[in-house]
């Protein structure tokens, strides 16, 4: 059946950039490209962009699907189309892979022009703060001199926060959602739990299996596996899965009994066939080491003293990986800094994973906010 | 998070008569804003800088068409989220009422704000005392709710308040006491329907 709020069939870009690009690490890449995609019509003001940046494991790939693939819906689909949440009638909507990504933007499994091999492990840290800097490139490349508003969920939602604070003048709206200013110690913990699990796999070659032709499934598994109970809630848990045994009675054996124990090992082989293990690593650092109030010594009122955009802050219930006190922090910051904010505090069942949901007061929020945007 | 609905009784006049209590320019809390109307009013006529908290689901969605700001939170819980004087006003509408903490809500108010402003309605108000009389708890268009099913738990007279205001520190800057669209200045905890205050803490 023809879908009418999908944006259909889409067409992913890639531009390449010479302007050697100074990463926060003090490393520099000398050229890169980035891989995106857009939806909807860029206006004849280009008032009317909106820049969608992606969370841990996700890419460009943000609405419609491909011609080839009917199945390949974009992860933030059910919040933009003609009609939705963010509906591209009216708004111009880019999605972008983030730099050390591995779906086509220059990441660990792109090739290194200077030396013709692949980066592999030598690939460079990036930070949130790099991946803005590079989506400001996609900006000026698009011609985009401000953005209607910059939308992200969890580590998406990070890299909103950083536009507002390294480029005040070029977004009018933020939409942080299921975000946190920066990680705790126990959200560091599990990240370097999953990094561990990939190191220490026998087929991780020091970030140089390519060249052994291995791939550290094990690693990536482990990883996703973990980083999978951490988005759900325990509720949701219990609710999907419960105890319930796969076949009859137990076996007492280690093979799969538990549909948890089914659903997460089906998770864990699937990302371990997609996704790349240093990207991975990279990904979870950025994470890691996120936090605009380093400078001014944990004071996050003075760290967004630069800001100027409006925002939108929202958080759910379940969500105990960036839980509702962690937005209400970078709402208290924007307060004190007398910026236009509004929060919201969604009741959900589905844990982090709820900013993916389609939940109808939550995507009733976003329409409105997106509504009264005036482009 | 979601709440029982309080249903806006509140009306154009009594805009009117908080809008007359705020200096144009201001930064201005509105405490329970409900579906944000009067911080609408108050940004189009007196050209405010706001901000509303409110719990309820429907009312925050309300508040998003609105195009205000507003911050879902419980006011039971204090209103940590703001710094001590950040505010010029707040203001609690015809919510002092429904609070279960009323003492520790205005000391909150004081604390973030210079002035203070509230509304409620007034339980002296002769209709009220004759439903009374005659044996039954008012329900009148200020005061909707039956007894079983009213989110009021603090109703209280002209009398009542300004007693509280005396006893806690409370020092009463303006008094507007209202009917419909008048001004009752004669007997006004009898005659008066709705009150609004304008406060500060005594100094």
């Amino acid at each position: 059946m023809l879908d009418l709020t999908s944006v259909g069939i889409v067409i992913p870009k890639s531009v390449h950039f010479d302007k050697p690009l100074h990463l926060k690490s003090g490393a520099v890449l000398d050229s890169y490209d980035l891989m995106y995609e857009t939806y909807g019509e860029l206006n004849e003001t280009k008032s009317n962009s909106v820049l969608i940046c992606h969370a841990l494991s996700s890419n460009h790939h943000v609405a419609g699907y491909y011609a080839d693939d009917p199945k390949s819906i974009g992860w933030w689909d059910n919040m933009i189309g003609p009609g939705k949440p963010i509906d591209t009638r009216k708004f111009f909507v880019v999605g972008v892979n983030n730099l050390g990504g591995c779906h086509g933007s220059t990441g660990p499994a792109s090739i290194n022009a200077k030396t013709g091999k692949l980066y592999g492990a030598g690939f460079p840290m990036v930070t949130v703060q790099d991946w803005v800097a590079a989506q400001v490139q996609l900006a000026n490349h698009l011609g985009i001199k401000q953005f209607a508003a910059i939308a992200g969920g969890s580590l998406g939602g990070m890299q909103a926060l950083q536009w507002t604070l390294d480029f005040p003048d070029r977004v009018q709206h933020a939409l942080v959602i299921a975000a946190a200013s920066k990680l705790t110690a126990q959200n560091i913990a599990f990240n370097d739990v999953a990094r561990q699990a990939i190191i220490t796999d026998p087929d991780f070659y020091g970030g140089d299996y390519c060249s052994h032709d291995a791939v550290p499934r094990r690693g990536l598994r482990l990883a996703r596996m973990l980083g999978h109970i951490t988005y759900l809630s325990d509720h949701s848990m219990a609710e999907k899965f419960g105890r319930e045994l796969r076949n009859g009675p137990l076996g007492f054996g280690f093979d799969v009994e538990f549909e948890i124990e089914s659903y997460l090992r089906y998770q864990g082989d699937k990302f371990a066939d997609q996704f790349d293990a240093n990207t991975y690593l990279l990904m979870t650092k950025a994470l890691d080491y996120f936090d605009p109030a380093h400078d001014s010594k944990g004071d996050l009122r003075e760290a967004f003293s630069a800001a100027q955009a409006d925002f939108l802050v929202l958080s759910f219930t379940t969500d105990w990986r960036f839980s509702p006190e962690r937005s209400r922090a970078i709402v208290k910051a924007l307060l004190d800094n007398e910026l236009n904010v509004s929060y919201a505090e969604i009741t959900s069942s589905y844990g982090h994973d709820s900013f993916l949901m389609e939940d109808r007061y939550y995507h009733e929020l976003v329409r409105a906010y997106m509504n009264n945007i005036i482009i | 998070m979601t709440n029982t609905t309080i249903s806006s009784t509140i009306s154009r006049p009594d805009f009117a008569a908080i809008a007359a209590l705020v200096k144009a320019g201001a930064k201005v809390l509105d405490l329970g804003c409900g579906d944000g109307s009067l911080l609408r009013y108050l940004s189009d006529t007196r050209n405010v800088h706001g901000y509303g908290v409110e719990i309820n689901d429907e009312n925050i969605q309300a508040c998003f068409n609105n195009g205000i700001n507003v911050i879902q939170s419980d006011l039971e819980s204090g209103l940590s989220s703001f710094e001590s004087g950040s505010f010029d006003y707040v203001i609690l509408s015809q919510t002092l009422q429904a609070m279960r903490h009323t003492e520790g809500l205005i000391k909150e108010m004081m604390r973030v704000s210079k002035e203070g402003i509230v509304s409620f309605p007034n339980f002296g108000y002769w209709k009220n005392r004759l439903q009374v009389m005659s044996g039954h708890m008012p329900v009148s268009e200020v005061l909707p709710y039956e007894w079983f099913d009213t989110p009021n738990i603090h109703l209280c007279t002209l009398s009542d308040f300004e007693r509280f205001c005396r006893q806690y520190g409370v020092h009463i800057l303006e008094r507007r006491i209202m009917n419909g669209d008048h001004q009752i200045s004669f007997a006004p905890n009898l005659l008066g329907k709705l009150a609004f205050y304008r406060f500060e803490q005594q100094k």
